[in-house]
């Protein structure tokens, strides 16, 4: 074997532009997947957006009893109540979920305290948290916001940058795998919260930048080969950036992947949902950022101007480099 | 492209350097930092709740329950002006729903009413938007005698916003009587506030002397029920029934207009009680109190007052004799500890008005290490994982990319170190997330060489059209990143702004070293080997 390897050889010349048979069925399939599971069975909606507590109880005396801890919580009739056990530092611990209480804020409060005297003095809280009924509805609503936003943004930029044509593909694309990502969620029941949706902005940033660098070369190839067809273009630009597409994204996935593994808990969901992110967006760059473009008429002219613009720029540049 | 300037380098070099240094003092003891020339940076980087342990506990204050205890002054208020001579008559007087209600007896007593209820609007500040000067309430008083006063919404904004400003210094002395910790307390937004702590194990204690209103009061005491017989019938006008704090089968009846307040008392301290050596809550009255409050006495020997807090009768003791030096004793079964903390609050002030949780975490310092354990573990994976990948992929050019990772991870956590940026767990992920996007530079530019070198190119063409043309590209990868990064900020809550905060820092520390640092180092290696063709 040469080395350095190449994980993509040289050369590489798929025909992603014939694979729209395959390709089109199986996105369109994830699609209405996913949006059946959030329709009917939803997404496990974490305590941010629904409010609750969440209480790590912690038994000083030993491992903990979770028929016990079961008991003594179902005692008190807080309607929906979920328990299990999670390890951490070696001991295992009990994991309490209660659903947000009627009565306002204060409700909320009182829960804590009845359940820390329910337990005994025995059992220390270790993590606790309460998010009451004004603060969910506030993290929801704003959690809506940033994603609109993010995603108005991108498209704004995108114009800013190429044409529209290449706008409305890229957040075709990253729709696509905003949708596919909360199809993860519904499908894993990993709570959905407010780092859920740090996952997702964080996984449309990037399916961005995977697409925008497929759509930087076919600028280029359209701007050096004028008579090439798009249907051509697309497919040379698609292979040209394979092995960055591909390079890239595996970088990312080895960093999530020691995070998955080591970085804890905490922030395990959130991991997963990336791990499953950055896949989704390297193969909508691949196969639907680039492709989709077909059905715009995309035309060697319309990168035209902004094409002499560069040009200029770059013979700048090397003037003051030489 | 591969021609440095000396200025250049010295400046590409003097900023990983600065970067390097700053990340320095957070592997430093505080012993070793104080002995740290002062020319260098000494800030350490600043844990989050959720890595050290701690308790985050967001207050908003309760409107409504404001409303309500302002309403209620409105209501004694207005007796007691209407009982002024040449007297008033009225009936019906009492809060209903977000106002108060009354009705004049004789109506040619109408426009003498108008006047004296008009002074009982309470002008605020006026404030710089409207010329107007604002009322605390709005007043209707209509024909047939009917008189109405509403709280004023425009007045309550600006209520609210002074009493979140009050409510921080109470908090701050409350917080400074109790002299371990040091939390912090900021205003968020227009009604709340954030208080973080780190580091307390149980916040119930913490929780109780932030909270709690402390609101003291002194009332002469009218007679006492059972709660049973309260709630057989209505209490006679001017009394107001308050439960005993540690009975509350048993309710106190009291004169509505109390003796005198919290803000009668010029200090408090916690102490014992010299004959039943019970822990007790000794207070000394500012003159002003101490007269009023010996005058009182005086005149009501034998009688009980009652000593409440925050609308629980602590106890309800007999005046035995004038109580004129202006200090006395607070007793009510308390607990050494207890005793303290009323001590804090008494001698803090009350809030303004009551504030509620509506979101509280509460990490356990066991926990919050944990955290810290995994989050360097998965960095060091992670930067292993990577810095292999790419030297495996791309031969000696993966190792100066790895080369420029690590100066883009000292950049990165020394610009966040000197902003004093908290490091929490996601923000933790953000930098490990930033690891795996910071090579994509590199991964952009050395792809560029391969095809430009197999398009024909010598080896230093290729190298150079490979930094040149992957420009743009980057720059627009990163931007486009960094859109991300703006939203995820703008989603704001603490942890996830820890991971926007870190990520945004990633990608433009990133766009340095991949650019400019990867290029010093091919350049010198360039000169220093002169590669016969380009090795990818």
């Amino acid at each position: 074997m040469k080395f350095p390897i190449r994980l993509i050889p040289d050369g590489t010349n798929l025909p992603f532009m014939d694979w729209v048979r395959i390709r089109t069925p199986i996105s369109l399939a994830l699609i209405v997947l996913s949006f059946a599971l959030f329709f009917t069975i939803g997404v496990n909606q974490g305590i941010d957006f629904k409010g609750g507590t969440i209480i790590q109880a912690h038994n000083a005396n030993g491992p903990v009893d979770i028929g016990k801890v079961r008991g003594v919580i179902d005692g008190l009739n807080f309607g929906d109540v979920q328990i299990q056990t999670t390890t951490s530092n070696g001991q295992t611990d009990a994991l309490i979920r209660i659903a947000l209480q009627p009565g306002g804020e204060e409700a909320q409060q009182q829960v804590v305290d009845k359940v820390k005297t329910a337990l005994g003095s025995g059992y220390s809280l270790e993590n606790v948290e309460v998010v009451g009924p004004t603060v969910s509805g506030e993290l929801a609503r704003s959690g809506t916001f940033a994603v609109l936003f993010t995603i108005a943004g991108i498209m704004l930029y995108i114009w800013f940058r190429f044409e529209w044509q290449f706008g409305i593909a890229a957040v075709a694309t990253l729709v696509h795998d905003a949708i596919l990502t909360v199809g993860f969620f519904a499908v894993t029941r990993i709570d959905f919260d407010l780092q859920s949706i740090a996952a997702i902005l964080t996984i449309i940033g990037y399916s961005l930048n995977d697409t925008v660098v497929i759509f930087d070369r076919i600028r280029e190839i359209l701007r050096k080969y004028k008579q090439m067809p798009i249907r051509e273009v697309i497919n040379l630009a698609t292979n040209q950036s394979l092995a960055r597409t591909i390079m890239t994204s595996l970088t990312i996935e080895l960093a999530l992947i020691a995070l998955f593994a080591f970085g804890g808990p905490v922030v395990r969901s959130f991991t997963a949902a990336m791990i499953w992110g950055i896949f989704v967006a390297t193969a909508s760059s691949i196969f639907i950022g680039g492709p989709i473009l077909i059905y715009f008429n995309i035309r060697p002219r319309m990168v035209e101007a902004k094409a002499e613009e560069e040009a200029a720029k770059a013979t700048d540049t090397t003037a003051a480099g030489a | 492209m591969l021609y440095f300037k000396r200025w250049q380098v010295i400046g590409i070099l003097l900023v990983v350097l600065l970067g390097f240094l700053a990340v320095l003092p957070n592997f430093m003891s505080r012993d070793t930092l104080a002995r740290w020339p002062s020319f260098l940076p000494k800030s350490q980087m600043v844990l989050g709740l959720d890595l050290q342990g701690g308790s985050y506990l967001l207050y908003q204050v309760d409107r409504n329950d404001y409303i309500q205890k302002r309403l209620k002054d409105l209501t004694a208020d207005i007796r007691k002006t209407l009982l002024d001579n040449p007297r008033i008559g009225y009936t019906g007087l009492g809060v209903q729903g977000d106002g108060v209600q009354l009705r004049i007896r004789d109506l040619t007593q109408l426009d003498d009413a108008r006047t004296r209820l008009g002074k009982l609007r309470n002008p605020l500040d006026a404030s710089v938007l409207s010329a107007g000067s604002v009322y605390e309430f709005d007043l209707t008083v209509g024909d047939d005698g009917l008189v109405r006063y509403t709280y004023s919404q425009n007045g309550l904004t600006q209520r609210v916003r002074q009493i979140v400003q009050q409510s921080i210094e109470v908090i701050n002395r409350r917080i400074n009587g109790l002299g371990t910790t040091e939390p912090s307390i900021q205003r968020q937004g227009d009604d709340r506030i954030l208080v973080e702590a780190p580091g307390v194990g149980d916040p119930t204690r913490l929780k109780a002397l932030v909270g709690q209103t402390a609101q003291l009061e002194f009332h002469m005491v009218e007679g006492s029920l059972t709660s049973d017989q309260a709630n057989a019938s209505p209490p006679k006008p001017g009394v107001t029934r308050v439960p005993d704090r540690s009975n509350p089968q048993l309710i106190y009846e009291v004169d509505d207009s109390a003796l005198m307040t919290g803000q009668d008392l010029a200090d408090a301290q916690a102490g014992f009680d010299q004959t039943t050596n019970e822990p007790v809550v000794n207070f000394r009255l500012t003159t002003g109190g101490a007269q009023k409050f010996g005058d009182v006495t005086a005149k009501n020997v034998g009688r009980p007052f009652a000593i409440i807090l925050d609308n629980q009768v602590i106890s309800a003791p007999v005046i035995r004799s004038p109580i004129l030096g202006g200090s006395g004793q607070i007793s009510g079964g308390f607990t050494v500890p207890a005793a303290n903390d009323l001590a804090i609050l008494l001698r803090a002030g009350s809030l303004p008005a009551k504030l509620t949780i509506v979101e509280e975490q509460t990490v356990g310092a066991s926990l919050g290490a944990d955290s810290i354990r995994a989050g360097i573990a998965a960095s060091i994976v992670a930067t292993v994982f990577i810095a292999v990948f790419m030297i495996v992929c791309y031969g000696i050019l993966g190792a100066f990319a790895d080369l420029a990772l690590i100066a883009s991870n000292f950049l990165m956590i020394g610009i966040l170190t000197t902003l004093g940026a908290t490091l929490t767990l996601p923000g933790i992920a953000g930098i490990v997330l930033t690891m795996g996007m910071a090579v994509d530079a590199n991964v952009l530019i050395y792809e560029r060489m391969r095809e430009e070198a197999h398009a024909g190119r010598s080896t230093l063409a290729a190298l150079d059209t490979g930094f040149r043309r992957a420009f743009g590209t980057i720059i627009d990868s990163h931007l486009t990143a960094l859109i991300a990064a703006v939203a995820l900020f703008e989603l704001g809550s603490g942890p996830v702004r820890g991971f926007a905060v870190t990520l945004a820092i990633g990608i433009i520390s990133t766009l340095f070293t991949a650019y400019l640092v990867t290029r010093l180092i091919v350049a010198g290696w360039v000169r220093w080997a002169r590669p016969k063709a380009v090795p990818l």
